[in-house]
């Protein structure tokens, strides 16, 4: 009984940082063995590191690590394994261009030849499908499978390795509803088997229907750990933020103008020919937000793309006030400024900013042409800088120093600088992608407010974000796309399970036939 | 073309096929393990002063073969420390490793040997000489098939095999073996390795090692296999034209042995046509446009006009763990 | 586990650093010096004084950093567009064939100051030329350009020896060479400046194409901190996505960077042909392409950085042939040495000492939690 009764983890004291960035605080947490323990933080509140250093991927600098009771070191992941904890990431660990069967044996060879241990995790993976509905081809390459069963192969590889314990870090990011009902039905069956389970994510949701305990992380620290029984969403999201949370947005109701954008049969394929936006059609009113609902991946940024003239498209036609443009011939991101059309890319990091740059040399990327920045081919430093300086103060960026690396400020002042950018030159028409992502809650209420007031001011607005709360509060008619295709519109309004079955490319009034 | 000319042709192409090849199924090693190596040429360069140098010191080829492949690995310890450990720029780290092996090797040997950088003429018996397989005597009347053995197949020294059967060992080792799979692994996702518990550093290591002995081999090649001592550049870009025969090969063993005697063969036929004409024409041979033909075809390839050489994902990313 | 990129003062980062990182590799040719049984400091006195020691002296240490600068702007300008340009070597060799051409054309007819101009542009374009073949396949194939520009070093190699012995060659000569140019073609010596003024100053090839020189650097600085142009190239080179997002064409600033780093590279061949050798000659660029590389990595990419980096290593030419001279165990091939170890400790471990100086020039408050 007393052994029975040992937690299967123990985090005792635990604390890490990263330079300068305390990233855990005096970490203290107990996982009883057959759980489901949701950790809940938001983004950059340590939940991943801590995960990390459970899997071994870092040492924490001090603290204790218990499993089953007793004191273990972890050092590598090898440890973590060999202490019977497995770990799904958030980007999967998979070797594309191999198979599963390789995936499946990378660590775990059984042997200095592979022959014996393919052999066996063969039989292993067919045992893991009988038992668990895990199923999938041993043989088939890792690119050539959909996002959900790659996961799949992830949970399948922490498996065979004799995985007691599983850490899924934010594993519904890229499923749909029902992928992630699916998912839940797995992890429900495992823990049924004795297995414990750690999830982490920040969907409220998904604590609430598949958690036993949860343990909420603020700023680095363990604030609480509840019994998902006793709490409710709105505690939870307060024990997350550390302060009352309004998780509606006060808006008013929109005046829609003029159509401001039209999009007719827009087609966009990747490299391999594959169509990721499907003829969609779609338009947007002066003084009104659209929002693309979906799950990520399902043509989204390809469409945000193919708007603001990134990639070409194959076919379609858009009209920007009045004008038709074709954005099969005529994709350019500097024309579609120039026609008043700003764009807040989804990925600021990777798009949105150049990191080493100075703030103020950021400050007019996309529109560096212009002559408020110089005369034919100079470009004068004293005028962008003196530019940057105006947009700071508007939007508050800190710190408030035009010459700082854009590289040194946080998430939410990255945006910020992004924001100022795309929407002090007054465009007609604003793209916004994933506006709030990795960004902290005090930045996401500016930024939404900032949003509602540009719509106030009778701009045109078209919002993708794969987080449903932020579109259902924010836009006034939402898109869902599902497959590169619009799969539906529908009022924000409109009941979540409902925008979930066409997110998830289910048409009820079809599904009804 | 006479088929004394035509064996003596093939016969040469195996001879400048075997340095190449070395080095490509060395460079095969490091790239998969996602180090690009340009310095391949100076350690090949470098080792075969060391194997010249020792080799004329104790008169023993075997010592010779030692101290290259010694050097072989320190240069890729040496690669190995600034791109895997200190995470620089692969490329820089590569051609100051070329231009290392070309100052420093001309430097020693001119200061120790007075002789403008060579290193001391070998007796034979400190060189790697031919080896006639058995039989080769008896069966070179045979027409053809008994030629091609004699001719072809026996009378070439140790490195010779040691570079063929390296082909097939290879193969199996990076599509059999554990190591190959996390090899292969490690060049392509190197966090998928991480997570499995498998040490990328280790990994990268080896892969770069592995690529220093072959370099070594391919060096004392040059200079006590193929010659009878080091002169300065003696591997006049033949590394290159290792890296070059690696992406057509598409980073596989099998194709590498292939896109290497593509090569060798275009080395072979360039020097017998030195000054020749074209038949029927009064045209010189334009011999340049042959020796420069590996570059060209590799250029080609690259641009994608013949088939898609996709290099290994991380290849010359250094890894860093994600926060 | 410390970050190994831990933040810096500036003047640490950008000066003591690299200066570190220089001094290192000159510390570890000294010991490569002691190791041939020479004195490294005796060593060290004879290449000063080689390098700076009479005015003559001086004039051949600016003549190689003239053709320094060329090839290390060459390559420090691809550096900002995130492209690694190797081919700095072929692109200077078939520079030369522009030179060749156009001072074979004119040097019996016109005065040099009409053939200088003309053989500079020359120089540029045959070098551009060069350079877009493989800028043309990165921006269009997405050919890695390392691969291309090293496989187009020897094509150049091949295509320049064709050329000169088939079409250069004067009827008669034996190696691959041009005819011996003439006066009309000759760019004045620096020391014929001097002599001018009266001073007596020798016969270093020191000539005026230095002075072309110091503008391509003041160019390139223009070009890239004051052009918009040159922040395309910035932003592309550091990130391309936030690029094309910003509508900067990444095959245009691929090619027109390139060709722009080959036409600096190619002026190189106006300081050699017209200032020094007068006349093309087999492998007349001697290297001077990869001298860029260290050269760019030096100098930090920075057109200022550049021009000291190359005439240091002009120092190091000139001042190293005349140690290999006076002592001759330490040949000319030291300078590769002390090249390859530039790049080393200059490029590839710029961050050798980094936790160290990071260690010294922190604040406390960081190292407080262990």
């Amino acid at each position: 009984m007393n052994t029975a009764a040992a937690p299967a983890i123990e985090l005792i004291g635990i604390d890490k940082r990263f330079g300068a960035v305390h990233a855990n605080k005096n970490i203290n947490m107990l996982v009883p063995k057959g759980t489901i323990h949701g950790i809940i933080g938001e983004n950059g509140a340590g939940k991943s590191t801590l995960m990390s250093i459970l899997y071994g991927f870092y040492s924490a600098d001090t603290g204790e690590i218990h499993v089953n009771g007793k004191p273990v070191t972890i050092r590598s992941s090898q440890d973590a394994i060999s202490t019977g904890i497995g770990m799904v990431h958030q980007h999967f660990m998979l070797v594309e261009n191999f198979t599963v069967l390789e995936n499946i044996v990378l660590g775990a060879e059984g042997g200095a030849l592979l022959q014996g241990g393919e052999d066996k995790a063969r039989v292993a993976l067919k045992k893991l499908a009988d038992d668990y509905e895990l199923e999938v081809d041993p043989d088939m390459l890792i690119e050539d499978l959909p996002v959900g069963l790659q996961q799949r192969v992830e949970i399948l590889k922490a498996l065979t390795r004799g995985a007691e314990t599983l850490i899924l870090d934010e594993p519904t990011g890229v499923l749909t509803p029902a992928e992630a009902d699916h998912l839940f039905r797995i992890l429900r069956q495992l823990k049924d088997q004795g297995k414990t389970i750690l999830l982490i994510t920040h969907k409220l949701r998904e604590i609430m229907a598949v958690t036993d305990n949860v343990s909420v992380m603020r700023r680095g620290e363990m604030v609480a750990t509840l019994k998902t029984a006793n709490t409710d969403p709105e505690e939870l999201a307060e024990l997350m933020v550390g302060r009352r949370v309004l998780l509606e947005v006060d808006k008013g109701a929109a005046k829609p103008g003029e159509v401001r954008l039209r999009v007719e049969g827009l087609t966009v394929k990747d490299e391999w020919g594959v169509a990721r936006v499907d003829n969609v059609s779609f338009n947007v009113r002066d003084g009104e937000i659209v929002g693309i609902a979906g799950v990520s991946g399902n043509g989204q940024s390809e469409l945000l793309a193919a708007l603001a003239g990134i990639h070409k498209a194959v076919a379609g036609k858009i009209m920007l006030s009045g004008e038709t443009i074709d954005p099969v011939h005529e994709a350019d991101p500097a024309k579609m400024r120039e026609r008043g059309l700003a764009h807040v890319p989804e990925d600021r990091h990777h798009m949105g900013l150049v990191l080493p740059f100075e703030e103020n040399e950021n400050a007019i990327l996309g529109y560096h042409r212009s002559t408020q920045y110089g005369e034919g081919f100079d470009l004068d430093p004293d005028k962008v800088r003196a530019d940057a300086v105006v947009k700071i103060k508007k939007f508050d960026i800190r710190p408030d120093n035009p010459r700082l690396k854009t590289a040194n400020f946080s998430g939410g002042n990255q945006q910020k600088i992004v924001l100022a950018r795309e929407m002090e030159r007054d465009p007609k028409m604003l793209l916004v992608g994933q506006p709030t992502r990795g960004v902290d809650i005090g930045a996401i209420e500016f930024i939404h407010k900032q949003l509602i007031a540009m719509r106030d001011q009778g701009k045109a607005i078209l919002l993708v974000s794969v987080e449903l709360d932020e579109i259902r509060s924010l836009a006034d008619r939402v898109l869902v796309m599902f497959a590169g295709r619009i799969v539906g519109e529908v009022s924000p309004e409109t009941d979540e399970g409902e925008i979930g079955l066409l997110m998830a490319g289910i048409n009820r009034k079809e599904a009804a036939e | 073309m006479d088929t004394t000319i035509l064996f003596s042709v093939l016969d040469s192409t195996i001879r400048l096929t075997v340095p190449i090849l070395l080095c490509c199924l060395g460079g095969l090693y490091s790239e998969r393990s996602g180090v690009f190596d340009i310095g391949i040429e100076g350690k090949m360069l470098f080792s075969a002063f060391s194997a010249g140098a020792i080799a004329a010191a104790t008169g023993s080829a075997w010592l010779g073969l030692g101290a290259a492949i010694l050097t072989g690995i320190t240069f890729s310890l040496l690669h190995g420390y600034a791109s895997i450990t200190q995470r620089g720029n692969q490329i820089v780290s590569g051609v100051a490793i070329n231009f290392l092996a070309a100052g420093l090797t001309a430097l020693l040997g001119k200061a120790w040997y007075q002789q403008g950088g060579k290193t001391p003429q070998l007796e034979p018996s400190a060189r790697f000489q031919p080896i006639n397989l058995p039989g080769a005597e008896a069966v070179k009347d045979v027409p053809l098939l008994g030629r091609i053995y004699e001719g072809l197949i026996s009378g070439h020294n140790v490195l010779v095999y040691i570079a063929l059967l390296a082909v097939p060992l290879t193969w199996w080792i990076i599509y059999r073996t554990r190591f190959g799979l996390r090899l292969r692994a490690v060049g392509e996702n190197p966090a998928a390795v991480d997570t499995a518990g498998i040490s990328v550093t280790r990994l990268r290591y080896s892969g770069v090692i592995i690529c220093g002995i072959f370099a070594g081999i391919a060096g004392t090649y040059l200079a006590i296999a193929q010659s009878a001592n080091f002169a300065p550049n003696m591997s006049a870009g033949r590394g290159f034209i290792a890296l070059a025969a690696l992406i057509f090969a598409k980073w596989n063993p099998i194709g590498a042995l292939g896109a290497c005697l593509l090569f060798g063969f275009l080395e072979a036929v360039a020097i017998p046509l030195q000054g020749a004409k074209i038949p029927g024409l009064n045209w010189d041979v334009p011999v340049q446009l042959i020796t420069a033909s590996p570059y060209i075809l590799t250029v080609i390839l690259l641009a994608g006009f013949i088939g898609k050489a996709i290099p290994p994902k991380a290849g010359g990313v250094a890894y860093v763990k994600e926060r | 586990m410390s970050s190994p990129f831990a933040k810096l003062p500036a003047w640490v980062d950008y000066g003591l650093m690299p200066v570190t990182n220089v001094f290192v590799g000159f510390l570890i040719a000294g010991l490569v010096v002691l190791f041939i049984g020479e004195s490294p400091l005796n060593a060290v006195a004879i290449l000063i004084d080689g390098a700076f020691g009479s005015v003559n002296n001086i004039f051949y240490t600016l003549f190689y950093a003239t053709s320094f600068i060329f090839t290390g702007l060459a390559v420090a300008v691809a550096f900002h567009a995130g492209l690694f340009n190797i081919g700095g070597e072929g692109q200077a060799y078939v520079g030369g064939l522009g030179v060749a051409l156009v001072a074979l054309a004119l040097d019996r007819y016109v005065p040099w100051y009409v053939t200088a101009p003309l053989a500079i542009a020359a120089a540029a374009l045959f070098g551009a030329a060069w350079a877009y073949i493989p800028a043309w396949l990165q921006a269009k194939r997405g050919s890695h350009i390392v691969i291309t520009t090293i496989m187009f070093n020897f094509i150049a190699a091949s295509f320049m020896v064709y050329t000169m012995n088939k079409y250069l060659k004067p009827a008669g000569a034996m190696g691959p060479s041009s005819r011996p140019l003439e006066s009309g073609s000759f760019i004045p010596r620096l020391g014929q400046v001097l002599d001018y003024f009266g001073i007596k100053s020798g016969s270093a090839p020191a000539n005026l194409t230095f002075f072309v020189a110091l503008l391509a650097a003041w160019l390139v600085w223009k070009l890239i901190w004051r052009t918009k142009f040159g922040y395309e190239m910035r932003t592309f080179g550091l990130n391309p996505s936030a690029a094309s997002y910003a509508g900067i064409s990444g095959t245009r600033v691929t090619i027109l960077t390139m060709l722009i780093s080959g036409g600096l590279a190619g002026l190189m061949a106006v300081n050699t042909i017209l200032g020094s050798v007068h006349k093309i000659e087999l492998d007349f660029v001697a290297g001077a392409g990869f001298v860029g590389i260290a050269v760019a990595l030096m100098g930090r990419s920075h057109p200022v950085g550049v021009v000291l980096a190359a005439l240091l290593f002009g120092a190091l030419y000139q001042g190293g042939a005349e140690l290999s001279f006076a002592v001759p165990a330490i040949s000319r091939d030291m300078i590769l040495v002390i090249q390859a170890l530039v790049i080393l400790f200059a490029g590839a471990l710029e961050n050798l000492f980094r936790p160290f100086f990071a260690q010294l020039f922190t604040p406390k408050a960081a190292t407080a939690g262990a």
